[in-house]
């Protein structure tokens, strides 16, 4: 090519720029420019608007419950449950530290894993949401008047409380089991290599009375596996729970190989009433199984502890007909019922398949005496006897099935990291769509229930990595948000979570938005130390304890200079929020304090134990900014030396 | 009087019950930080907020501007006027029953006069409340007061204030126009009369 031949060309380049910026832009972005377009206007929520469904999103290792709007994956609050809350004083208040409590004395922490609506008629209704702690078992309600946690319940005789909280159709029974087996009864000191012999599994069934409050009604002893996930059975099969369990193998080391091994493992069928009119009856034993109940008292809002010994225990050894073992491909983990009640979902992490039972061939075979054998007095059925069907290729570590009320069901395979739509008609698969990255659960609002919302999917992924702007070596977790409304699944949102949201559940924000409580009113505050107006402050010494019952209105504290406290004082200061109006919390720290602040909801008193260890001049003031003046709501305490005669004199504006 | 017109007047008495049931006027108020609002109905007898705390609440937020706590027991109009209603409504069932059509335009002369000297005493107090301010308030405004307009909207600081007749200001104008027809009614009657009267004579 000469010189000239070549500056042609260089002419021609321009051109060639043009063309190849044409190809890029014009075809592929433009796709996907028009699709995120669309995208982005089905989860925009203008400013002012509200979304359509609130999410409630375990936080894992946080121990709190997160609430996310959807569909615009907008965080709208942490409600506190296992874990103590710096935030509002959740667990280092007076009110709220017995919330907590356990038979090991005080927990700080907990790990939550399964938020579970409560339902009427099988469809979340919005009183309740409950939540497990799996670590020291326990299960909280939380008030969805109010969004807060209002009664914690131990389980006795469990560890590993993983496969709960899970309602009946009509939250007559809130269900838990042990994921790990441990002894239970009197003999508790045994060798861990007598697992086999020593080891059990607990079934407990928790019951909602009339008045809303938790009671342990009985527990079901069953073979020593590793109980998983549970979902209780709506319409035909209502009255019956199922119960995934693992390890059926029953190591004790080295699980990943040794619990890996079956073929087979088992869901656990459990005919729920039939156990009830058991323990109605007044059959099985009672058995020893320490546990606290914890609830806040609706007048004074102070948490309130139950202390119980004892609990009623089934043996399906001696009582006949309340369960039956489902064999089920390699070491399942969720286990999700259809809308209309009839067929069973089992993810089998290590299958190649999604077995899915059928209740009416279940309930044929406990007729027909289909069993296999019998696995510590309960009978094992048929796997033949029971199939409903198989669905082929569901990508890799299937782990949790919900619905869309259409006729089709979605799983999610952790190891593939994707989701799968498959037919409840023919168990084929339909559609799958790529997930960042690895779900665990996922959730349809309403996704396991008998009316499930069937427009979108939440993806809750186990891993992150490079989905966010990078954060360290710690990063929160990954969710994603896909619209299920037409044939093919389209991935619509991408948001982060705070912990670890293992389960969640989202109910119509109609069903919730309207009847909140925007503030308490004073006349109904029953605190033995509170002060309903200023003129019932007060500051009063029994020995070396003082109590403070302190006011709060904007934008000043009633009293706000107090004198007389002495080193070595064990001083309660106890704050009540005059204000009568949505959204004017007042906050209370003072320095030094060995706790964390407080904050005090309109109408409420809440209590800071302060012990002083040395003397000087400690201001005190309010950590929410309130009002205009919100700088100047502050005060002083004067702390004299223990030996001092300084009298006690108190108040604001002398 | 005509029957018909002492139904009438019997009707602008008794109407007057209802604002015993009804606010007469109402202040509201809306601020960036109440977009749902938050306001006062003035009753015959006392002042009310529209939601349980709104009364306690605007105090609250007052007392910022130096302005004075409303207390409904300590404003002496708010004990007069239940009766003056009461002298209204049995005065008016007394002319509608022995009354002629003098006593109806006295009567509603009356209460026409009452209304001016109330609405007076009204604007009087809102210049009070909105003048008269504490001098050791947090927030000065240089030359603002804050007093809220007799009728229609006002910006005070970030707070528009409407202030419009209740349902028992609208009652009370209903009472004054049935009173109003007897009268006129009663007039046309006369003088039907008065020319039957003649053409009889003549
Ligand atoms: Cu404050």
């Amino acid at each position: 090519m000469n010189k000239k031949q070549s500056i042609r060309w260089l002419g021609l380049l321009p051109a060639l720029a043009v063309f190849g910026l044409t190809l890029i832009y014009g075809c592929s972005s433009n796709q996907e420019f028009s699709s995120y377009g669309d995208a982005a206007r089905k989860v925009y929520v203008a400013p002012g608007e509200y979304d359509e469904f609130y999410g409630f999103f375990s936080g894992g290792y946080n121990g709190q419950l997160s609430v996310y709007g959807l569909p615009s994956g907008r965080h709208i609050y942490t409600i506190p449950v296992f874990s103590q809350a710096p935030v509002n004083g959740y667990g280092y208040n007076e009110e709220t530290k017995a919330m907590l409590q356990t038979s090991h004395g005080f927990v700080p922490w907990g790990d939550a894993h399964h938020p579970e609506l409560s339902q009427t008629d099988g469809v979340p209704d919005g009183r309740y949401v409950f939540i497990n702690e799996n670590n020291t078992p326990r299960i909280a309600k939380i008030d969805l008047k109010k969004f807060q946690t209002t009664e914690i319940l131990e389980i006795p005789n469990s560890a590993g409380n993983h496969a709960s909280p899970f309602v009946t159709q009509n939250t007559e029974y809130i269900s838990a089991a042990t994921r790990f087996s441990i002894p239970i009864g009197s003999e508790k000191d045994v060798a861990i290599d007598s697992r086999e012999e020593t080891f059990n599994g607990t079934l407990s069934f928790i019951k909602l009375q009339d008045d809303g409050n938790m009671k342990l009604d009985f527990q079901i002893l069953v073979p020593g596996f590793d109980y998983d996930l549970s979902h209780a059975g709506k319409g035909p099969s209502h009255g019956w729970s199922f119960f995934t369990s693992y390890n059926s193998e029953q190591a004790h080391t080295l699980l990943e190989i040794n619990a890996s091994k079956n073929d087979k493992d088992f869901i656990a069928a459990v005919n729920w009433k039939k156990a009830a009119e058991y323990a109605a009856q007044g059959k099985g034993t009672m058995i020893e199984g320490e546990y606290l109940r914890n609830y806040i008292d609706p007048e004074t809002h102070i948490a309130t502890t139950e202390h119980h010994s004892e609990v009623r225990m089934l043996d399906p050894r001696e009582l006949p007909g309340m369960i039956y073992f489902l064999p089920t491909p390699k070491s399942p983990h969720g286990v999700d019922v259809s809308p209309d009640g009839e067929l069973i979902a089992a993810g089998g992490k290590l299958s190649t398949v999604i077995p899915v039972h059928s209740f009416s061939k279940m309930i044929d075979a406990i007729e027909n005496e289909a069993f296999e054998g019998e696995v510590g007095g309960i009978p094992v059925l048929k796997y033949d006897a029971i199939l409903a069907g198989e669905v082929k290729d569901p990508g890799l570590g299937p782990l949790h099935t919900e619905f869309d009320g259409n006729g089709y069901a979605y799983t999610t395979a952790f190891i593939t990291s994707e989701i799968v739509k498959w037919s409840l008609e023919t168990f084929e698969v339909v559609d799958r769509i790529d997930t960042y990255y690895s779900p665990g659960h996922l959730m349809i609002p309403g996704g396991d229930s008998r009316k499930p919302e069937g427009k979108y999917l939440v993806a809750l992924n186990k891993i992150t990595k490079d989905r966010y702007l990078p954060t360290g070596p710690e990063l929160f977790h990954s969710a994603q948000l896909i619209d299920i409304s037409g044939d093919k699944m389209k991935l619509l949102l991408d948001f982060p979570t705070e912990g670890e949201p293992h389960y969640a559940q989202a109910i119509p924000a109609e069903k919730v938005m309207h009847d909140q409580v925007r503030y308490y009113r004073l006349e109904d505050n029953k605190h033995p130390y509170a002060a309903r107006n200023e003129s019932e402050a007060k500051v009063t010494r029994e020995g070396n304890v003082v109590h403070i019952n302190m006011t709060s209105i904007r934008s000043h504290f009633m009293p706000d200079n107090i004198e007389g406290i002495k080193v070595g004082d064990k001083v309660y200061i106890h704050v009540t929020n005059l204000e009568q109006d949505w959204d004017v919390p007042h906050g209370f720290a003072v320095k030094g304090a060995n706790t964390s602040e407080l904050l005090i909801m309109p109408g409420e008193t809440r209590t800071l134990v302060w012990e002083p260890g040395k003397a000087g001049i400690f201001p005190f003031y309010c950590t929410d900014f309130c009002s205009a003046l919100h700088q100047e709501m502050s005060g002083y305490i004067r702390v004299s030396p223990q030996e001092s005669d300084v009298e006690i004199a108190y108040g604001t504006g002398q | 009087m005509k029957k018909q017109n002492r139904l009438w007047m019997g009707a602008a008495a008794l109407i007057l019950i209802m604002v015993y049931l009804f606010p007469i006027w109402s202040i509201n108020l809306k601020a960036p930080q109440y977009p749902e609002g938050i306001g006062l109905n003035i009753k015959v007898n006392t002042i009310e907020g529209k939601a349980p705390n709104d009364l306690q609440n605007i105090n609250g937020l007052n007392h910022y501007i130096g302005m004075k706590v409303i207390t409904p027991g300590s404003i002496p109009e708010l004990k007069v006027m239940p009766f003056i209603f009461g002298f209204l409504i049995v005065s008016g069932l007394a002319v509608a029953i022995w009354g002629n059509r003098s006593w109806i335009l006295l009567w509603l002369s009356l209460f026409a006069v009452l209304a001016i000297v109330g609405l007076i005493d009204f604007y009087l107090w809102e210049y009070d409340y909105g003048h008269n301010l504490d001098p050791n308030a947090p927030i000065k405004v240089p030359g603002m007061s804050y007093q809220p307009p007799l009728l229609g909207t006002k910006q005070l600081l970030n707070m528009r204030t409407t202030s419009l007749p209740h349902i028992g200001f609208y009652v009370a104008l209903i009472s004054m126009g049935c009173a109003a027809w007897a009268w006129r009614s009663e007039g046309k009657a006369d003088k039907k009369k008065s020319a039957t009267v003649m053409s009889a004579a003549a």
